[in-house]
């Protein structure tokens, strides 16, 4: 029994969307793949994509700060996308806790994206199914890839080591420390759906203010004169 | 959230076929006098199964993979989805022994074809409320997610269904029964009763906001790239967004055209003015359906830079 899931850390993502693209290239030759585009290298593209990354302005200026937020599957404890499906397709393993899609099984109806609060499930429309991240299922287990590169795409790939991968429910892990250490928060935790993953808030810096703009000497010599002759 | 039309025709017409079907069920058993009439309750039983049938099929079309959907009978202890399409299968065999019971028996029906009315009177309902849940059980989706939901299905279901059994009666039987009619005035009014309360309900705000999605319940957060340069499966499900000024004006004319208007002509109890007032009450309700779909507001767009759902 595990509880496999991802952290990821606020303060040091920089938004690269390397994760996403690293994501896209695993999984459309992966075990659910692939991901389709469409229009791929039109006007108009659009494709199925497993993460996404969004970016935020939170606080106001001077005390503001930009949070890049990746987005994958939360593989959920509660997962209200399984609960909803009527095929069977959507399942959540009992022995690491990973939520995936039985492409074999799914017939299509969107409703486990209905269910899933954050926006996890992608429809793919060339192949009629749904498509979600599936913890890079088809690398953690495999044993022909090195021990250290038995690790999701998207954290191997991300530059500055903000993606980190391992099991909640053992104490010790890197992500169980992660998230005790620098209180690590669920998304949305009202909606009740228990999501595995967490995510480290920004470190709490001192604001660095923008300097002040010295008016030049005339300026400052007019701005006396007024003083004195409006008394 | 982006209404279907194959949805929305789907649960509009089904919708009234149930109703229809229990409502007739239940007022011959329980002796209506214009209900003893066996061209009557065949053509109800053979109109509402058309019109469950037309939405069954209708439903399928917004399936992706529709190959895959005799699965969708698999889940039925979890799924609501999947308790509706065994509930509606299961109607399909007891309602045609039902209406196999009038084609045979007339109105007299022995125990048993009755007893196989009243449950396929049952199922019809049962599978009104399953379709009901499968949005009222979202949590994802606050305009949804409350016994308005049920409520509203099975009062837009049974009324639309009486509106039909009143137009059959009068046109099968010179005039419209006051029996009939007072019912179908009765559920209008609890139809619209049921849509105001629930048209005020989602105007009060609640709910997750941008805060709480994004964990930064501190301060003030707001959408500056959501990272796609064309538009998603998420912006096109989810996205969907109608100025306020033009729900408003639908707001209205669904009112009108499935509540008041029909009232009116029902009042009147000709058999033009009710076929007219079942024909506008259906398409009130695909305005009302359509509505229901274009105000609900999934938490996943604050990800995309709503404040609050
Ligand atoms: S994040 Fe969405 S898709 Fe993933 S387990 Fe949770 S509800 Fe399901
Ligand atoms: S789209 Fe597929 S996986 Fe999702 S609820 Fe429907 S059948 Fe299940
Ligand atoms: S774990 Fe794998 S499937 Fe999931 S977001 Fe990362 S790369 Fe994509």
């Amino acid at each position: 029994m595990a509880k496999l899931g991802l952290v990821v850390d606020l303060d040091t993502c920089v938004g690269c969307h390397g994760c996403a693209t690293a994501c896209k290239q695993w999984n459309t030759s992966g075990t659910i793949g692939p991901l389709s585009d469409k229009d791929p290298y039109g006007r108009d593209p659009s494709g199925t994509w497993l993460n996404r990354v969004r970016t935020y302005e939170v606080g106001d200026t001077p005390n503001s700060k930009t949070v890049h937020m990746p987005m994958s599957c939360m593989h959920c404890e509660d997962a209200a996308c399984v609960t909803v499906c009527p095929t069977g397709a959507s399942y959540k393993r009992k022995e690491d806790g990973i939520v995936l899609v039985d492409q074999d099984k799914c017939m299509g109806c969107n409703l486990c994206s209905w269910a899933c609060p954050y926006g996890a499930r992608e429809l793919d429309p060339q192949a009629g199914t749904m498509k979600k991240c599936t913890l890079c299922v088809d690398r953690i287990y495999d044993e022909k890839l090195p021990q250290a590169e038995r690790q999701p795409a998207c954290v191997l790939t991300c530059p500055t080591s903000s993606r980190v991968f391992g099991d909640f429910d053992d104490p010790n892990s890197d992500v169980s420390r992660l998230t005790r250490e620098r209180g690590g928060q669920q998304l949305m935790p009202e909606l009740g759906y228990n999501p595995v993953n967490t995510y480290l808030p920004p470190r709490n810096k001192k604001v660095v203010e923008s300097y002040q703009i010295k008016p030049s000497l005339g300026a400052t010599l007019k701005q006396w004169v007024n003083k004195v002759i409006t008394r | 959230m982006h209404p279907a039309f194959s949805v929305l025709i789907f649960t509009v017409t089904s919708g009234a076929g149930y109703g229809l079907f229990a409502l007739m069920v239940l007022a011959q058993l329980a002796g209506l006098n214009a209900l003893q009439d066996s061209t009557l309750l065949l053509s109800g039983a053979v109109l509402a199964l058309l019109m469950i049938t037309i939405g069954l099929l209708s439903s399928t079309l917004h399936l992706a993979n529709p190959k895959n959907a005799w699965r969708s009978f698999a889940r039925f202890r979890t799924s609501w989805l999947s308790r509706e399409a065994v509930f509606a299968v299961l109607f399909y065999p007891v309602a045609l022994l039902y209406l196999f019971g009038i084609y045979a028996q007339g109105s007299e029906l022995s125990s048993l074809y009755s007893a196989c009315g009243v449950v396929a009177a049952l199922l019809a309902m049962v599978t009104l409320f399953c379709t009901s849940m499968i949005y009222a059980s979202l949590k994802t989706i606050r305009q949804w997610c409350t016994a308005l939901t049920p409520l509203n299905y099975l009062s837009m279901g049974l009324m639309s269904g009486a509106l039909c059994l009143a137009t059959l009666q009068a046109l099968l039987q010179d005039g419209l029964s006051p029996v009939l009619r007072s019912a179908g005035l009765g559920l209008i009014a609890l139809g619209a009763v049921v849509k105001l309360i629930y048209l005020f309900w989602i105007g009060k705000p609640a709910g997750a906001t941008i805060k709480t999605a994004t964990g930064f319940t501190q301060a003030s957060v707001r959408l500056l790239d959501a990272g796609h340069s064309a538009g998603t499966f998420l912006t096109n499900e989810f996205g969907y967004t109608v100025a306020a000024n033009k729900l408003l004006r639908l707001r209205f004319a669904m009112v009108a055209l499935a509540f008041v208007v029909p009232f009116l002509l029902l009042m009147q109890g000709h058999a033009a003015a009710t076929v007219l007032a079942a024909l506008l009450a259906l398409a009130g309700l695909l305005v009302e359906r359509w509505l229901f779909f274009a105000e609900a507001r999934h938490v996943v767009r604050l990800y995309h830079g709503d404040q609050r759902t």
